[in-house]
């Protein structure tokens, strides 16, 4: 038989790890992306004495790869500090997979979010957050490091699909270097306005494309 | 390997995608592979070329016969899309400088159509997309309304590829030959399935293939009717009454001819019995699952069906470990990663594509099958919504 999938995937897939809720959780986030339809929750559980994921949980409406995540990012973050938890990112938990397909990215990168925002989320809570930022080109370009371009699995910042980025007065201007009936255009445009438009002082999202 | 993938057979469910070539159309088609493999010549030709020339001829008859056309009015081509595309792009090229630019097609056509209107319309061609209503209906009236004295052509398909709505095309034909403008329908999923007749239905250009009633892959074919003005764009030799250049595939043609003659009355109502029982177990045994498409009005082999809370390429990932081949139209599982333009085309949101499984049956399925899918299924769909956040979390916490 032919799967899309590598082994690890599919055993994780047919048998997710610590799936479900926690109740009154410390932190939890749900994470969802318009673009593909795919949303995961992550619950979290902290030890305020060691300041590390006593416990963890997601729940995930999506595809195979974005359970298969979920799952793998419970079992990568439960002992952890909190620091280290937040720097787990998508390329370990594709490699502790053997490898996910490149398009389906954008699906699974959604879990490793969501155990980054449930930190965010927990460290809000805590008062363990620094003062709110104003919104730069450079915040900007770090959030849509999180924007993947199906084409090539990694993000629209590193591919230089992103050509110009200006803030002014509450306005994020997006130029994608692509025509703007490509196949992908409507999913990147989706994602990056997801990304920018929660920013606190950020009014207007505008994504423009080359051609 | 990780899954306990069962050791017994493939329950394919995927019919309208293709469909396993019938033994017997095989044997039709094998003396024209090995014997008689020469060019169809004309009747001044040498013989194996004449032999060629009058199976060829009569394939034709067989298949403009099923459409109540003559022979002289069927063309063979290399399946669905090329028949589409000729007629799209044929009757464009013929009439763009004599009548208008303007085309009107449905906004849930299969994409031979869709993206044979899109590629004109950078031509510089005028598009109506029609919209559909919540069952994948087209309105009659906005139809005629949107015909102008600029239109050429309108293309609305006879049955819907996802989720088996059939159009009245009677309706259709009758608005166009009153305002005077060509028609073309494409039937690849109804063509020997759902009556079709040209001397009733006033159509002008009809698509069909051999691929989705167990005849070979590429072999397809377009249905002209006497006197419609088309243009040839697939240019060469002057093959099909010099309309489509190209070898002749004898054997194509004949393993479609003998492809239709294999369907009967008897096969189709089984089809549709398979269908109803199968609509109607999953409707009745899943909560929170939606019909997509129209109750009756629909393919004799197709049911599309949304389970709520859960995703299209999780339901067929399971189902494929389990042994069942289906389609989805959630974005997850498209080379696009755009959810299905019908199911969104009949007002459904992001999340009705998300969860939405086709299953198309065939001649090979039984109701074993359907049995079978619907109790692998159940179990797969409550899984998946133990795992996820929606429905029947969200139900207890409303509780």
């Amino acid at each position: 038989m032919k799967f899309p999938y590598t082994d690890i995937v599919l055993e994780h897939f047919r048998h997710p790890r610590n799936v479900g809720k926690i109740e009154n959780p410390d932190g939890k986030a749900t994470e969802g992306s318009p673009a593909c339809g795919d949303m995961v929750s992550v619950y979290i559980k902290v030890d305020p004495k060691t300041n590390t994921i006593a416990d963890v949980k997601f729940e995930s409406y999506g595809c195979a790869s974005n359970i298969a995540t979920g799952s793998i990012i419970t079992e990568l973050a439960k002992g952890k500090t909190l620091d280290e938890a937040k720097n787990i990112t998508w390329k370990e938990a594709s490699e502790a997979l053997g490898g996910l397909p490149k398009i389906k990215a954008h699906c699974s990168v959604l879990a490793v979010e969501g155990l980054r925002s449930a930190i965010q989320n927990y460290e809000e809570r805590h008062g363990l957050v620094k003062e709110k930022k104003p919104t730069t080109v450079e915040v900007v370009r770090q959030r849509l490091r999180k924007v993947i371009n199906p084409l090539t699995g990694l993000n629209v910042v590193r591919t230089n699909l992103v050509q110009d980025i200006k803030v002014k007065d509450g306005t994020v201007r997006v130029l994608v270097d692509l025509p703007r009936d490509h196949q992908f255009a409507h999913t990147i445009k989706d994602e990056i306005l997801e990304k920018i438009e929660p920013l606190w002082d950020v009014k207007e999202v505008v994504v423009e494309f080359t051609e | 390997m990780t899954g306990e993938k069962m050791a017994g057979k493939l329950i394919y469910l995927d019919n309208a995608s293709a469909t396993r070539l019938d033994e017997r159309v095989l044997e039709a088609m094998r003396p024209y592979l090995f014997d008689t493999y020469a060019v169809a010549t004309s009747e001044f030709g040498y013989s194996q070329g004449i032999e060629a020339r009058e199976t060829l001829d009569e394939a034709r008859e067989a298949l403009a016969n099923a459409l109540g056309a003559a022979p002289e009015e069927f063309i063979f081509t290399s399946g669905s899309t090329e028949s589409s595309n000729i007629a799209l792009k044929g009757v464009a090229l013929a009439l763009s400088k004599k009548k208008g630019k303007h085309i009107i097609v449905s906004k849930i056509e299969d994409f031979p159509v869709l993206h044979s209107a899109q590629a004109l319309e950078k031509q510089g061609f005028q598009v109506t997309y029609l919209d559909v209503d919540g069952e994948g209906f087209v309105d009659i009236d906005r139809l005629r309304d949107s015909i102008t004295n600029e239109t050429i052509l309108v293309s609305i398909q006879h049955a819907n590829q996802e989720i088996g709505t059939i159009q009245d095309i009677e309706a259709v034909g009758g608005i166009c030959r009153e305002k005077e403008v060509l028609f073309h329908t494409d039937a690849t999923h109804t063509f020997t399935r759902v009556p079709l007749d040209m001397k009733k239905i006033a159509v002008d250009l009809v698509t069909v293939s051999a691929h989705t009633i167990h005849g070979p892959k590429g072999t397809g074919g377009l249905c002209i009717r006497q006197g419609t003005q088309i243009a040839k764009w697939v240019d060469g030799g002057f093959q099909e009454f010099n309309l489509r250049a190209g070898l002749e595939n004898i054997a194509g043609a004949v393993g479609f001819a003998k492809a239709v003659g294999l369907v009967t009355p008897k096969e189709t109502k089984r089809l549709q019995e398979m269908r109803d029982h199968l609509i109607d177990r999953m409707l009745a045994e899943i909560p929170h699952s939606t019909l997509n498409g129209h109750r009756r009005k629909r393919l004799p082999h197709n049911a599309n069906i949304t389970f709520h809370f859960v995703e299209g390429e999780s339901m067929t990932l399971h189902l494929d470990m389990r042994g069942f081949a289906v389609s989805t139209g959630s974005a997850c599982f498209s080379r696009s990663l755009e959810a299905s333009h019908v199911i969104t085309g009949i007002g459904g949101d992001h999340e009705r594509a998300h969860g939405s499984i086709r299953f198309t049956l065939g001649r090979y399925n039984t109701m074993e099958d359907v049995d079978a899918v619907v109790r692998a299924l159940a179990e797969i769909v409550e899984e998946l919504r133990n795992i996820s956040p929606l429905g029947k979390n969200e139900e207890k916490e409303e509780a």
